[in-house]
Formats: C-alpha cells, sequence, structure tokens
C-alpha cells in the first residue's frame, strides 16, 4: 500500500483509539500508529475538519489538545474502529495458531484464550486459505537443553556449553552470554555471545550436548548485533571458497536446503551449480555421503579429496570383509 | 493549536472556497455520513450533501470520482449496503450499517495481547506482515493495548519470499483454478500442472499449495520453490470451492513425512581415535580396537532411518567402519563405491 493508502484506515481508527485513551501523549499514540508525531499531528488537523453532514461546529469531530496530549470531545459517531478484513484476520490467527505450535514460545493457554476472542469479535471473516504448522521437531533431551537455556535468559545468566559444529566435525566447550531463543525452518537455536568465537553465534539446541547456567550474569557487549535471519541462516564469508557441483536428481535437495548459487539445468533432471563452503572436509563429507549423486566439477583438488577419501574407505571395507 | 471549535465550518466558506478537498478528508465524511443515515442516500444526494463532491466541474467527473471512491471504502472492507427506501425510488442509493462496520466488543488480559504482539512479528511477508498489522491497528483502536517491543521468550518468523506466493493466495481466497510449470526433482520432470487451490501451507518453513489436481484427479500438494514462471488463472473466480472436510496442515505433514514408522536398529562401528565426532556424540563406546594399524573405539549407535544413516556414516569415509549389521556396511559401501568412481 502506499502511504496515501495507508493513510484513510489510520484516520478511521485514530477516533476511536483515542476515545478509548483520553489524554494520551501524541508521541506514544504515534508509535502505536507506526508514524512520526509531526504526521499524527496532520492526521488530527484533518479529522479536526471531519464530521457528520450540517457540518457546524457541534457536527465536527472535536478533538482538544493540552500541551502534548489529546482528547477527543466529539467523535461524530465514530466510536468503534471498521471490523477486520478477511485478510486480517487470517494474517492474526494463523499465526496465533503457528504459535501453539511452537515449544516453549508463550502459554498456549494464552494463545487460544486470544484465538478465541479474536474469533468473536471478527465475526464471519472468511477463512483465509492460509496454514502455518513450524513443525518444531525436539527430542526429549532437545526439550530439556532448550528449557535451561529459557531459564537462563530469563534469569540473565551465562551458560556453559558443550556444543558440536558439524562444519568441523568437533565438540567443543563454550562460555557464552544467552540473547534470545529463535526458530528457524522448524528447529531451535540458541542466539548467543561467544566468547571464545568473540562473536554472536547461533547455536542449534539439538547439538549442545551439555548446558550448565553459571552464577555469572550474561553480558553481551553491547555492540552485539541479533544476527539477520531473512536470508536464512548460511551466510556468504569472505573467506568462503566455493566449488562447482552437479546435483544428480537423488541430490536436489542440497539446492533447496543450502543456498546455492549460478544454478543451471541439466539433462536427466541434473542441476550444476555453485556452492560456498569453508571447511573442505564438511564438504568432502557432504558429497562422499551422497554416493555419486553429487559429483565435483571444481575445484579439482575437492574432486580429488572426494575420490580418494571414498577409495580408501571402500579398500578399509573389503579388507574388513575378507578377513571376516 | 486548532481547538477553536467555531472556525471551520462549512458556513465560513472554507469548504466552498477550496479547489478541492483533500481526498482522505472526503472520504472520513463519506464514511461518517453513511455511518449516520438510516435511509439510503443516492449519489446526487451525497454530491450535494458531502464536502468535496460540489468541486467536481461535470456530472461525469463527479460519478468517476464517486466510483473510485465506493471501490477505495469496499477494498478496506467497509460494508458498503446499496438499496432503495421506497419501491417508487429510481436510483440506488448508499448507507453503512454499524453493527456491520464496527469490530465487535474485545478485550485482552496482558498475556493474551502479549500473544498477539508475537502472531503480528511472527510474519516477515508483503502480504501478511501488512495485514498483521492492519489487524493490530485495530485492536488497538478498540482499546486494547499491545506492546509490541515486550521481550520475548523464542523468536519464529515465517517468510514468504517464492515468487509463486502472492498469485497462489491470491486465486486461493478468490477461488479460482490455476495453472503452473511445476518441476519435480525425482524422478525428474517439469510439466505443467493444473489445480483447483484450496490453501497455501508452511509446513517447516516450506510453502505448499494444496488442492484438487485435475490432471490426476485427486489431492495434490506442490512446493512453491519448484514452480518455475508465471502462476496463471483458469476460469471464473468463486468456481473453486474447498471441501469442508480436508485438512490441509495434516495433508502437506503427512505428505513430507515417511509413511513409514522408524525402524529401530543397533549397529556396531569401529571409530578412528579422535575422529568422527558427530557419531561418537551419538554412540556410545563399548570398547577399543585396532583396523590396518589405526588405534580406535567400538561404538554402538543406536539407528531409526537406516537409509539415511548410511549416508551420514558414509560422509566419515575411512575413519569409520561399519561391522554390524552387514546391510547397513554394504549400503554405505554401495555409496562410497559411487562416489570413488566420480563422474561417469
Amino acid at each position: 500500500m502506499t502511504a496515501a493508502q495507508e493513510r484513510l484506515p489510520r484516520l478511521l481508527a485514530l477516533v476511536p483509539y483515542l476515545l478509548a485513551r483520553p489524554g494520551i501523549p501524541i508521541d506514544e499514540a504515534a508509535t502505536d500508529f507506526g508514524v512520526s508525531a509531526k504526521q499524527l499531528r496532520k492526521d488530527l488537523e484533518l479529522l479536526w475538519m471531519c464530521g457528520l453532514p450540517g457540518y457546524g461546529p457541534g457536527d465536527l469531530i472535536d478533538i482538544s489538545f493540552d500541551e502534548d496530549t489529546v482528547t477527543i470531545a466529539f467523535d461524530a459517531g465514530m466510536r468503534r474502529p471498521l471490523r477486520l478484513t478477511g485478510a486480517e484476520a487470517t494474517a492474526l490467527l494463523v499465526a496465533l495458531r503457528a504459535l501453539l505450535d511452537a515449544p516453549g514460545v508463550a502459554e498456549a493457554d494464552a494463545i487460544r484464550r486470544a484465538v478465541a476472542k479474536i474469533e468473536s469479535a471478527a465475526g464471519q471473516a472468511r477463512p483465509g486459505g492460509v496454514e502455518v504448522g513450524l513443525g518444531v521437531r525436539e527430542a526429549a533431551e532437545t526439550a530439556k537443553v532448550r528449557e535451561v537455556v529459557q531459564s537462563a535468559l530469563r534469569a540473565v545468566r551465562a551458560l556453559r556449553i558443550s556444543y558440536y559444529t558439524a562444519s568441523k566435525d568437533e565438540v567443543t566447550e563454550r562460555t557464552v552470554d544467552p540473547m534470545r531463543v529463535l526458530i528457524v525452518d522448524g528447529r531451535g537455536y540458541l542466539e548467543a555471545w561467544c566468547r571464545r568465537a568473540d562473536g554472536v553465534r547461533l547455536f542449534r539446541l539439538d547439538r549442545v550436548d551439555e548446558v550448565v547456567v553459571l552464577d555469572e550474569p550474561a553480558a553481551p557487549p553491547p555492540y552485539a548485533e541479533p544476527t539477520d535471519t531473512s536470508e536464512g541462516l548460511f551466510r556468504a564469508a569472505p573467506d568462503q571458497r566455493s566449488a562447482r557441483l552437479v546435483l544428480r536428481p537423488d541430490a536436489r535437495w542440497i539446492s533447496e536446503y543450502y543456498p546455492v548459487e549460478d544454478v543451471e539445468e541439466l539433462d536427466g533432471g541434473k542441476l550444476r551449480v555453485r556452492m560456498r563452503y569453508s571447511d573442505v572436509s564438511w564438504l568432502v563429507r557432504l558429497v562422499l555421503g551422497q554416493g555419486g549423486e553429487v559429483v565435483v566439477e571444481e575445484p579439482a583438488e575437492l574432486a580429488t579429496a572426494v575420490r580418494e577419501q571414498a577409495a580408501a574407505a571402500v579398500a578399509r571395507l573389503d579388507r574388513h570383509l575378507a578377513a571376516t | 493549536m486548532f481547538g477553536c471549535g467555531g472556525c471551520r465550518g462549512r458556513e465560513q466558506g472554507r469548504y466552498g472556497a477550496l479547489v478541492s478537498v483533500a481526498r482522505a478528508e472526503r472520504l472520513v465524511n463519506l464514511v461518517l455520513c453513511l455511518l449516520s443515515t438510516r435511509q439510503y442516500l443516492s449519489a446526487e444526494k451525497i454530491r450535494g450533501i458531502v464536502p468535496g463532491y460540489s468541486d467536481a466541474p461535470s456530472d461525469e467527473a463527479f460519478f468517476r470520482t464517486f466510483e473510485r471512491d465506493k471501490t477505495e471504502l469496499r477494498e478496506l472492507g467497509i460494508p458498503l449496503e446499496v438499496g432503495r427506501n421506497k419501491v417508487v425510488d429510481t436510483v440506488d442509493g448508499y448507507r453503512i450499517a454499524r453493527r456491520d462496520y464496527e469490530l465487535g466488543e474485545i478485550d485482552l488480559e496482558p498475556d493474551e495481547a502479549a500473544a498477539v504482539a508475537l502472531a503480528v512479528r511472527l510474519w516477515d511477508s508483503p502480504e501478511l506482515t501488512g495485514a498483521a498489522h492492519g489487524a493490530l491497528l485495530k485492536l488497538r483502536a478498540a482499546g486494547v493495548d499491545v506492546d509490541q517491543a515486550a521481550p520475548t521468550v523464542v523468536e519464529s518468523k515465517v517468510r514468504t519470499t517464492e515468487p509463486a506466493f502472492g498469485p497462489l493466495l491470491a486465486a486461493v481466497q478468490a477461488g479460482q483454478a490455476v495453472a503452473f510449470d511445476y518441476r519435480r526433482p525425482s524422478p525428474a520432470e517439469l510439466r505443467e500442472r493444473t489445480l483447483e487451490p484450496w490453501g497455501v501451507v508452511s509446513w517447516r518453513s516450506r510453502w505448499y499449495v494444496v488442492g484438487h489436481d485435475r490432471d490426476r484427479g485427486a489431492p495434490r500438494c506442490f512446493r512453491l520453490s519448484r514452480v518455475v514462471g508465471e502462476v496463471r488463472k483458469l476460469g471464473k473466480p468463486g468456481a473453486v470451492r474447498r471441501p469442508d472436510d480436508v485438512n490441509l496442515m495434516a495433508f502437506v505433514a503427512n505428505t513430507n513425512t515417511s509413511a513409514e514408522p522408524p525402524q529401530s536398529s543397533t549397529a556396531l562401528l569401529w571409530i578412528a581415535a579422535g575422529r568422527g565426532a558427530g557419531l561418537r556424540r551419538r554412540a556410545r563406546v563399548v570398547g577399543e580396537r585396532s583396523v590396518d594399524g589405526i588405534v580406535g573405539d567400538l561404538v554402538e549407535l543406536d539407528l531409526q532411518y537406516p537409509d539415511t544413516a548410511a549416508g551420514w556414516i558414509a560422509g566419515f569415509g575411512a575413519d569409520v567402519l561399519v561391522l554390524e549389521p552387514e546391510v547397513l556396511a554394504k549400503s554405505v559401501r554401495e555409496r562410497l563405491l559411487a562416489a570413488a568412481r566420480g563422474p561417469l
């Protein structure tokens, strides 16, 4: 919507909003409406020109100001907001229902009560044809980790974690200052300041093998910025290399799971992609596990590493099978 | 400061003198006028009453403006009633029934309002973020206090980045059939699908459209990221009706979850010392052994999905050796052999 199209809904909502909050500071109202105080004053000036047919002194919306606060003295019959549209009711209700599915988000009971109240107030707004399931997979031990992490967040305490880093295939001990828990692609993550890495890191909760709440307070440095996950969890880094891979049909999922570039459709449902990686051993593990469904075209060293490691593993298996 | 009551009225010539009254102002006055009347007001009557319309230089210009204004009100969801006061009336009139216009009474407890704040923040989508904010605006106008800056214990975002999302949602809401090119990965196939869409569903951050597949004559779901190119509308809006007994979420979740129940089995593995951390954290060490002169551990590993496990284990290459069961050892060997062969 353009600014002009957003204005009318705001104008229609403003009078009942102010009616419910006599003497509200203009700044506060502006914040609630997501506009500047200057814009809100312009809106009020416009409303002040509107009213009921006759448009005489007693017919126009009357607004009284006191310093920086505002009160509606006459509402010209605009006492309630417009009902929710189907799209609005859907956006809110679908999101609320999705939250029911998220572990530890908010009290399920409060969500259900909110849904019931909004449904009844919204009346017969049409169902919107959108549904959302966060589909969080959480094993029992991961739920325990999450509960400990959330208790640390509430108590503002640092954590000692034992964490498995898949890209390096290693488990490390870290002291972290928890910032928030988030759900991305159906998985729970802890975002924290990692004192070992000296930066903000996202830790997959199902890869936290041990967690202990420390006595010391959580103190992320003031410049610790929350991670922007809008482009997904994997981010291109300057020190990353890139590989050119051909994915056969059974390995195409890789192009949907990891960010890839320069995607090129080939015959037989194959896909040529460019993929960034920081750790060679991680990419070798990925490619080996796909059993020939991923072919490395570049770099040559990577292709060689895959072939050699696969051959060495087969030789070891064959020696073992021959011996038994 | 503009608080002096009597200096704004029409009689002062304020409106009459102006060349044009701001469009937003005209629309607010139109809404107030139609809310306040019990009689249907004809367009001509509205023209004479509501400030701004008298500026129209001709009948044609007035009706054009009035039509546009009606459309805008309807797009906002304002229930504009059309009717005649008496049978003898020759033209339609307009009014807004207050009971259809006004949002019902609503009062949220603080924990309910906190849930609403969280729900609004769930969306990261041009189509849905705006709608959720619109709903929030109205709830606030109904007197509900929602603190959007309140910290939350868990955050999540639902994004709609697929280009097909907007057109498919619009088709679902309009009840209109669609056609699109769809790429199925395995077995690989790119072809046109014709669908009567029932709903768009996000499951684990992936969007699907569910509906009646006309080519297959059965319900199907399609992943939005695999839709290639434009979504084309077919037939008339309102032609598609979603069956009452269909559970969209369950349909998508079941389609994307293995139908076979997990078969738990235990594998015996050798892992070279200091290697295979990803396997070790899921395994129990039961002994030690040297393989090819390399020191390592014997571990037991509980597996639920043998096929996925074979790929996972094969990834560790020669650092891991599957001792039991034989079927897993063979499956891992097959993968490694294929990887060793390189490009065919």
